[in-house]
């Protein structure tokens, strides 16, 4: 979740005013909540509005449907039902109402406490919570009948003690979360006591959750109490909704009446509060998915006003050609967003081109859209994408991923699936796409390991991602995207996420391979650097768009564009952190 | 692994331990003149004695407990202290249906719910609205509530199926299957949505992770690649929230058992819960204790066995 420290000196009543406003805008959560408001009222104003008393029996009115007398007929004691109901809520409600207070106030100190210490208590509270939560409640609130009795508020007292943990988790979690985010750091580097961090930062976060999971636990106390009552637990002399589904069961064949309208009230309760969890729930998270999507694109929104660039002429030599491309995203419900407008680039057989550029300048994009595989919402708008000559569609791509082009990607920890060997990894591959059997696929794989460096090839392919390295997991994806003996590799940020020493070994790696199997490569990179080591050409670009293209040692001596100047003035710092480098380039674009 | 499986063997061991013991010393010190309650008020003053002090209830809790813990830790639970049925016989006859239908609730209940989550993940759209909207019904609705509507409905009006009773499997398969097909149903409903959540949650999540476009990138189709790959890594929490859905089961059972009237021991317990009935209660809460402690063991082990870090913590 993305907090800044802005929203939460929002004032909190606004904002969880707003939280409302926007949730009753839809018209389910505007039905439950009325649902809910009504029932609610119901229950308060039961003595006022019930037209009988719910417990004056009268035997000529045993089972009397529905009429003018009793609006919902009467039950097995001649008892109204309709009064019945409106009282029932009362014990219903209200005995729901005790658990969840209960639980509340057991599991939201005992989380927060938990959460922003940590140590012994977090412990204790742990084990606690994870011994409560592994019993089905209604047993244990079963086998405590005795203690208990047939109160209701007793035994649901004791269910709001079972309950506790869900919030403690719940509070737990999402504190120690914001626990070590920077601003809370900031605020007890300020002097803040404890106490007034948790009430100005630590609340606002864990508010909105609370509310959701409030509802939830409601519905789920309801039927609780609804269920003791049913199985006549409970006190029977008052009105309750699960008394009278007990009354219905016990006639079912007499007056399923009986067991109609109770359970009709009890399922539409139930339903209200879920319904409301669940929409005050999508509305926080569209809150915090737009959020974070307007925060990645913003520098990519862009506008179109010189959209016919002139597009190059087709090269007949290109192995990778690109011209024109645009790649768009939609979110539902939203325009889609052009994030790249119009960008051209071509690399020839066994060249080594790099691509250049600020983080969300589109490089990445054009990387991705080449091989098809462009995250969820975003596709290809237009433009032309050649390989060999032929055009590049998903059918195409599909058959060339593998084979004939490459991927090696940013992250090297996070582009290994943790659940499987690093050699099975890089075995099925070889025997899907490749066709080779078992004993071939395991021989070639260790190969292509000893190949990009690593000392003991047999270890590694035996290890699972998380034994090893970062910097031996970057071979590890250098060996999978040699397997297919690709014609192009398109590197994405190969070193970014390295070491600077293991960097060089990485692109050592890199020029090694290309020398002796004369495969092209297209390397996306931020780093002036990593591209004046490897690359013949070289694209830069800015705000989906090629600014400028040059052999490297060109644009090297002679930049045209000041952006370049900039980018090419941060070879001589060593090794720039990305995010330092990108607050820069933002810094100076914007003077 | 052997460590990881030992330490969840004792941690289960605790909880096994635990429970019984806080709920008899709850029950024991709550549970009044239980001589009086058995024979009723017109039992003599000596015969009520007498009998409180053949169950050990003239003894100091402390005293009660100790003698009913070395018992109990040597296998045996003691009897009813209404039909003086031995408390081990009482719930192992009747552990077989609560077993099937807790059981076969959870394995229907699973593959339902992958398939729905999996596909919701997927094909997102329409389909992951329907699923979604689903699901909210389905966690919103009570157990026992749906159980009785079921009842209503398809056994009373319609009578389609048995309104009560339980075959076992043994007599007769069909009769067995048919008796079970409204219980299974009525616990299934809540399960299926909130696993086919949770489910669809993970798989989702999965899909997004870096390795996937990686192994795609490779050649791998995409429908191989959810197959193999990222069904495997959505399986760990899919397991998990199955898990917690077996415990709710148990205790969905006790309404479900008491409408379909299935003599299993959700049934015994609601039966000796009324009648304060303790070495009973007790008795089915330590069974209860120790499918949930075996089930959390067997979902640790194959949680581990799917994710390779989580076998060294």
């Amino acid at each position: 979740m993305t907090t800044t420290p802005l929203a939460l000196e929002v004032d909190s009543t606004d904002q969880r005013r707003s939280l409302l406003k926007e949730t009753l805008r839809s018209p389910i959560a505007l039905g439950s909540a009325v649902v809910l408001v009504l029932i609610a009222l119901a229950a308060l104003l039961a003595p006022w509005i019930a037209p009988y008393d719910p417990s004056a029996s009268d035997l000529s009115d045993v089972f009397a449907p529905a009429s003018a007398e009793h609006l919902l007929g009467a039950d097995s004691a001649g008892r109204d039902i309709l009064s019945r109901l409106l009282h029932g809520a009362r014990i219903s409600l209200g005995g729901a109402l005790v658990a969840v207070a209960v639980a509340l106030l057991l599991g939201v100190p005992s989380g927060l406490v938990a959460g922003y210490y940590g140590g012994a208590f977090d412990v204790a509270v742990s084990w606690l919570s994870n011994l409560l939560i592994a019993l089905p409640g209604i047993v244990v609130l079963l086998a405590l009948q005795p203690m208990t009795g047939s109160s209701v508020w007793t035994s649901m007292v004791v269910f709001g003690i079972l309950l506790a943990p869900s919030f403690s988790i719940l509070v737990r979690s999402t504190v120690s979360n914001v626990r070590n985010e920077l601003y809370i750091d900031a605020a007890k580097v300020s002097g803040l006591s404890d106490l007034r961090i948790i009430r100005r930062h630590v609340l606002g976060v864990v508010r909105a959750p609370i509310i959701i999971q409030t509802a939830m636990i409601l519905a789920i106390a309801l039927f609780i109490q609804a269920g003791l009552d049913f199985l006549g637990f409970g006190d029977l002399a008052a009105p309750s909704w699960g008394g009278m589904l007990n009354d219905g069961f016990a006639n079912i064949f007499r007056g399923p009446h009986l067991l109609v309208w109770p359970g009709i009230v009890l399922g539409i309760t139930c339903a209200a509060l879920a319904l409301l969890a669940n929409s005050l729930r999508d509305v926080m998270e569209g809150a915090t998915s737009s959020g974070t999507a307007g925060r990645g694109r913003r520098a990519l929104v862009h506008p179109t006003e010189d959209a016919e660039d002139a597009l190059p002429a087709p090269s007949t030599t290109a192995l990778l050609e690109v011209r024109g491309l645009r790649v768009a995203y939609s979110t539902h419900g939203q325009e889609p967003k052009e994030v790249v407008h119009g960008a051209s680039l071509r690399v020839e057989p066994g060249e080594i081109v790099g691509v250049v550029g600020e983080s969300g300048s589109g490089k990445t994009q054009i990387a991705l859209s080449v091989m098809g595989l462009l995250p969820d919402g975003g596709r290809v708008t237009g433009g032309e994408l050649t390989f060999e000559g032929n055009p590049l569609d998903p059918r195409s791509t599909e058959k060339l991923l593998g084979r004939s082009i490459a991927y090696i990607p940013q992250e090297p920890l996070t582009n290994l699936d943790p659940a499987f060997t690093i050699g099975r990894q890089l075995v099925e591959p070889l025997r899907v796409v490749g066709g080779l059997n078992a004993a071939a696929a395991r021989k070639r794989a260790l190969e292509l390991l000893a190949r990009v460096g690593i000392p003991e090839p047999s270890r590694v392919f035996d290890a699972y991602p998380h034994q090893i390295s970062g910097g031996m997991a970057q071979r590890v994806l250098i060996a999978g995207a040699l397997s297919g003996d690709p014609e192009l590799i398109i590197a994405d940020e190969p070193t970014t996420a390295l070491d600077v020493t293991v960097q060089a070994d990485i692109l050592d790696v890199l020029r090694d391979l290309q020398r002796e199997q004369g495969m092209a490569i297209l390397l996306v990179t931020h780093n002036f650097g990593v591209i004046a080591d490897l690359c013949e050409r070289v694209y830069v670009m800015r705000d989906g768009r090629v600014v400028e293209s040059a052999p490297t040692r060109t644009l090297h001596d002679a930049p045209r564009e000041e952006y370049t100047r900039m980018l090419l003035s941060h070879i001589l710092e060593h090794g720039p952190s990305r995010t330092a480098l990108d607050a820069e380039v933002a810094e100076e674009v914007r003077a | 692994m052997f460590t990881f499986t030992l330490k969840k063997l004792g941690a289960g061991f605790v909880l096994l331990i635990a429970i019984p013991a806080i709920a008899f010393l709850l029950m024991g010190a709550s549970a009044g003149n239980v001589g009086r309650n058995i024979l009723g008020p017109a039992a003599s003053n000596e015969q009520v004695e007498r009998l409180n002090s053949e169950l050990g209830r003239d003894q100091p809790l402390l005293q009660q407990f100790l003698d009913w813990g070395g018992r109990a830790l040597t296998g045996d639970l003691g009897a009813s202290w209404y039909t003086n049925e031995p408390v081990a016989s009482a719930v192992v006859n009747r552990l077989p249906v609560t077993v099937s239908l807790v059981v076969t609730t959870t394995v229907l209940a699973a593959l339902i719910a992958t398939v729905a989550g999996v596909a919701a993940a997927v094909y997102r759209g329409w389909v992951d609205r329907t699923v979604q909207i689903l699901a909210i019904i389905g966690f919103a609705l009570p157990g026992f509530w749906v159980a009785l509507m079921l009842a209503l409905v398809f056994a009373v009006r319609l009578g389609w199926f048995p309104a009560t009773g339980y075959i076992a499997f043994t007599a007769s398969p069909a009769g067995w299957a048919q008796s079970l097909v409204l219980p299974v149903a009525a616990l299934a409903l809540g399960a299926v949505a909130s696993a086919a959540q949770q489910i669809r949650g993970a798989v989702i999540d999965t899909l997004r992770q870096d390795w996937v476009r990686t192994l795609r990138s490779r050649g791998l189709s995409a429908r191989r690649v959810l197959f193999v790959h990222v069904l495997r890594n959505a399986s760990v929490s899919g397991l998990t929230v199955i898990a917690l859905q077996f415990v709710g089961l148990l205790g969905g059972a006790v309404f479900v058992e008491r409408i379909y009237a299935l003599p299993g021991i959700g049934q015994v317990l609601s039966n000796s819960t009324a009648q304060g009935d303790i070495p009973i209660v007790l008795g089915v809460l330590i069974a209860t204790t120790a499918i949930v402690v075996l089930v959390n063991l067997f979902i640790d082990l194959a949680v581990a066995f799917l994710n390779p870090k989580a076998r060294q913590s």
